[in-house]
């Protein structure tokens, strides 16, 4: 048993690296300088190489349902996991579709992004409570995974559109929300660096503080920011909080999640500014070179065709086969949980996608901003709502 | 509106003659034809006078849908700023509980109400102006473009041809290539009409049925949400069964009874397979539940038709009632819900002199405390009346009451008569309480033992929309499906003395429909189509 969670933990990591690779192979299709466009040696390294680091993951997710006992999907480290796992499954059903390799040079940094913001959670396997305890477990949590990563393929192309459309010859709001979304990324990259920096410098600090009239015990695994209110601090040799958090954290560890956040804006931020001064330019006028030999039209239609495959898979998996689970676990098929409403939410939101498309004509670039937002929503349902507004789906 | 080329009548509002297909807005003859809803005439496009038009428009405005939808959205999201009320805690008043947990915004929270908004007559109605919406939309385009698409007249005037996005213009070909062409046209599963050798070739048409077949999908479930408030359609009721009781299954019409054997509760770490677990559990740090169950045998009372006659239990079924395998009895579907563990069942006491530092019982006595007797008569004379019960005691400004009829916290009051007495001596006993009435008590009672046992919270259902519901979200997604996967593609095919025009037109993806007519035109001498809208060529290797 022991041997094959070790095993699982290794196939992660290996996939981990080879989607590195893969990466920078699907970078190198693009600086491929010849004209004719065709199939070659190293695009097929490029897509062949991603299948492989795929396999591994499955192997992975195979080995580590076998040594746990139920689907790898019931806490946030496995679900986030499997989520960047069907993103990688997304692009390459997409690529054989599109032959688009742009696409992979954008979507699986994507996806090694959401796997290294899931190594940040706890890896231990953990026990099933009983409502948990049925198959509608891996069938609805499978399926709204594939389809939310089809979504998020979406999210690329759209944003690979407006970098390549926005004019970026002068400071406008459409230059300034595309630095945003480039932002946001840069924040989660520092969010998974800086929790793996600590981490391995093994920064442990421990503050006692008061909620409901209980002392309760918090670990800050990154220096204190914000502390607690009115806590203090009982590790040694730490550095003690500069600040209060504030009062409308609340919830379970909220100082600590809070510290987090704080630390990744901060982080991203250094990250962002960083890029800029190297670049003395904005990362979408960086980027937007490298999109030359795109077509557009190519671009708006796999935005469009992934939001035409995620929507039906979306409503299956996130709301039909999530009714029918409730149905049978808490005798009722809605329940208006937030995890529940957000998904409805996101349901709503493509539905509106779809009709401004298709009865209103927002193709292009309006499309692609839209495209952005769903996974904006998607992302918040995500992390926000599971770690904020809990409910039955908190698991984290 | 007539047609100035075939004189047939067309409703007002038509764009493209029905018959002939002459454009009827003779006013842009260059321009490239609208063809959404293959130029019917559109109710909510060409009446606006009366109120009911005007609100018909309203409806059918595709703005105002995805208005509609916006504003659910946003809705939906202010309802999980603060848990709904059904998430706090049941014993709290939520018209402090907001206030206390949350501040001002929580006070203002609860006071807009929005601690029940997704029940609130505003939010239900945003759902229903939606559904209205939905329905509405649905008759004003799908009726006209249902006729149109029906009664398609395959010879159509030179102008409709010409002013099609995709047109292919060849200056001779001959009869073979063009049935070479035909013959792949039907190859390519599209359906050949033909008039006066006019040929229209078309496939997936039912592809346009989709956005009505997805809407009518959510007006059946629409529905079926409503039939719930339909009296009979839903059932929810609750029961409380401790282990050992038999009790009538709410919502049988006293026809059903349920026995509850025993209401287990499993931990995680106790079984040797739960290691692999220990670690997660140790970071926990408290229990974690791995099962919940209740063992019943299920009854139906045959002698229930008998005036007054004892019911007579004939066994139905056995089982174990789970988290996620509920049992079903009689259109019923029995949910294991909640427990309480360790209720007392019965307690136990004996009855001594108080001076005596043995102890010895002179009576003793056990009393039931679900259903406990008034009064306890020895054979040494000794008579004890329990004249005060409380299940689950509290005192309240100095009067002792009951917070609740389940025996949690039970306290008595018992009056003692010695033999040949009629004044009693009285005394009163709680947990951890023994408190004589008088101080000059000659007798004592003292508490010996107690039995606990579990008492398990089923809920009981019966929800007979259930179906529609889930029919409703079938037709859906099938209609999605079908509107969204198949192209609607059509080919005009129009001789003109020896010319060759062939215009085609599809509902999405311009670019597929451009690569099929290259192949189906491979080899032959018909010209590749030039898209009218760019004005170029269409190369779709591009």
């Amino acid at each position: 048993m022991e041997q094959l969670i070790s095993i699982s933990g290794g196939l992660l990591y290996a996939s981990f690296v080879i989607y590195l690779i893969a990466t920078v192979l699907f970078a190198a299709t693009i600086r491929d300088k010849r004209k004719e466009k065709k199939f070659s040696l190293i695009n097929k390294l490029a897509i062949g190489t991603t299948i492989l680091g795929f396999l591994t993951q499955l192997g992975y997710f195979i080995t580590r349902w076998m040594a746990s006992g139920h689907a790898p999907v019931s806490n946030m480290f496995e679900f986030v996991t499997f989520f960047g796992m069907m993103i990688v499954l997304a692009f390459i059903i997409i690529y054989f579709i599109y032959r688009l390799d742009i696409l992979g040079v954008f979507t699986l940094p994507v996806a090694l992004l959401i796997i290294g913001y899931a190594a940040m959670y706890p890896r231990d396997i953990t026990p099933l409570v009983p409502s948990l305890k049925s198959h509608w477990l891996w069938i609805h949590v499978t399926t709204v995974a594939l389809a939310e990563a089809i979504l998020a393929v979406s999210f690329v192309a759209g944003v690979l559109y407006l970098i390549k459309n926005i004019n970026q010859s002068k400071s406008t709001a459409r230059t300034k929300w595309l630095e945003i979304i480039m932002y946001s990324l840069f924040a989660t990259l520092a969010f998974v660096i800086i929790t793996t920096a600590f981490n391995i410098a093994d920064y442990e600090a421990t503050f006692e503080y008061e909620v409901d009239n209980n002392q309760v015990e918090i670990e800050y695994h990154l220096p204190a920011i914000f502390g607690p209110k009115d806590g203090e601090l009982l590790t040694e040799d730490r550095m003690d909080a500069w600040l209060p958090t504030p009062e409308w954290m609340r919830g379970a560890e909220a100082p600590r999640k809070w510290n987090t956040l704080v630390w990744s804006l901060a982080g991203g931020l250094v990250l962002y500014l960083l890029t800029r001064l190297i670049l003395r330019k904005r990362i979408g006028a960086a980027l937007q070179p490298t999109l030359k030999k795109v077509n557009l039209q190519l671009l708006d239609e796999v935005c469009y065709r992934a939001v035409a495959i995620g929507f039906p898979l979306f409503t299956l998996g996130g709301l039909i086969f999530a009714a029918i689970w409730a149905q049978e676990a808490w005798n009722r098929y809605w329940g208006w949980d937030p995890k529940e409403v957000w998904a409805l939410i996101t349901w709503f939101f493509y539905a509106i996608f779809l009709h401004l498309r298709l009865s209103r004509g927002w193709h292009g670039e309006k499309s692609a901003w839209l495209a952005v937002v769903g996974f904006a929503i998607i992302m918040f349902n995500l992390i926000v709502v599971n770690l904020v507004l809990a409910g039955l789906h908190s698991y984290a | 509106m007539k047609c100035g080329h075939c004189g047939t009548e067309n409703q007002t509002g038509t764009a493209i003659c029905n018959n002939c297909g002459q454009p009827l807005d003779n006013k842009n003859e260059t321009k490239l034809l609208n063809m959404r809803y293959d130029g019917a005439a559109i109710r909510s496009k060409t009446r606006n006078k009366s109120f009911v038009d005007k609100v018909w428009n309203f409806f059918s405005s595709v703005k105002i849908g995805v208005t509609l939808i916006a504003i659910a959205l946003i809705a939906s999201a202010l309802g999980t700023v603060y848990p709904q009320q059904m998430y706090i805690p049941p014993t709290v008043n939520p018209s402090e509980y907001y206030e206390q947990e949350y501040g001002i915004t929580g006070l203002i929270y609860y006071q807009l109400g929005f601690h029940e908004l997704y029940s609130s007559w505003w939010y239900m109605l945003i759902i229903a102006l939606i559904g209205i919406s939905i329905f509405i939309v649905s008759i004003d385009r799908g009726v006209p473009l249902y006729k149109a698409l029906k009664n398609q007249n395959p010879k159509r005037h030179p102008s409709f041809i010409k002013r099609q996005k995709l047109l292919s213009h060849t200056v001779h070909v001959t009869q073979e290539e063009k049935e070479q062409f035909i013959e792949r046209l039907k190859k390519k599963r599209y359906k050949i009409y033909e008039k006066d050798g006019h040929i229209l070739a078309e496939k997936g048409r039912f592809s346009r049925w989709g956005p009505y077949v997805n809407h009518f999908g959510l007006i059946v479930f629409l529905i079926g949400t409503l039939l719930r408030f339909v009296p009979g359609m839903y059932v929810d009721e609750f029961l409380w069964i401790r282990e050992g009781d038999t009790a009538v299954i709410p919502a049988t019409n006293q026809e059903y009874y349920i026995e509850n054997h025993d209401f287990i509760m499993d931990i995680y770490g106790q079984d040797e397979e739960d290691e692999k677990f220990a670690d997660a559990l140790e970071q926990t740090g408290s229990l974690v539940p791995k099962n919940f169950q209740t063992d019943v045998t299920i009854y139906k009372d045959d002698a229930k038709d008998v005036v007054g006659a004892q019911p007579e239990l004939q066994e139905v079924q056995s089982g174990s009632i789970r988290v996620n395998q509920p049992i079903k009895v009689a259109g019923l579907t029995l949910y294991q819900d909640s427990y309480q563990q360790n209720e007392f069942q019965s307690m136990s006491f004996k009855l001594h002199e108080v001076e005596d530092s043995d102890e010895v019982a002179i009576a003793e006595l056990t009393v039931d405390l679900t259903d406990p007797n008034k009064e306890y008569q020895f054979d040494n004379g000794y008579t004890i009346m329990l004249n005060e019960y409380f299940p689950d005691y509290t005192m309240e400004n100095g009067v002792p009451r009951s917070q609740t009829n389940f025996p949690r916290n039970p306290g008595f009051v018992f009056f003692v008569y010695p033999p040949g007495e009629t004044d009693p001596e009285v005394s009163f006993l709680a947990i951890g309480q023994n408190i004589p009435g008088d101080e000059t008590n000659n007798y004592k009672l003292s508490l010996t033992g107690f039995d606990v046992r579990d008492v398990s919270g089923l809920s009981v259902k019966k929800d007979l929309t259930l179906p529609i519901v889930a029919i409703g979200a079938i037709i859906f997604l099938i209609g999605v499906v079908q509107g969204m996967y198949w192209p609607h593609r059509r080919m005009w095919i129009h001789p003109q003395e020896n010319e060759l025009l062939i215009a085609c037109h599809t509902n999405k993806n311009w670019y597929g429909l451009t690569k099929e007519f290259e192949k189906l035109t491979d080899g032959t001498p018909i010209a590749n189509v030039v898209d009218q809208e760019t004005d170029t060529e269409m190369e779709p290797d591009k």
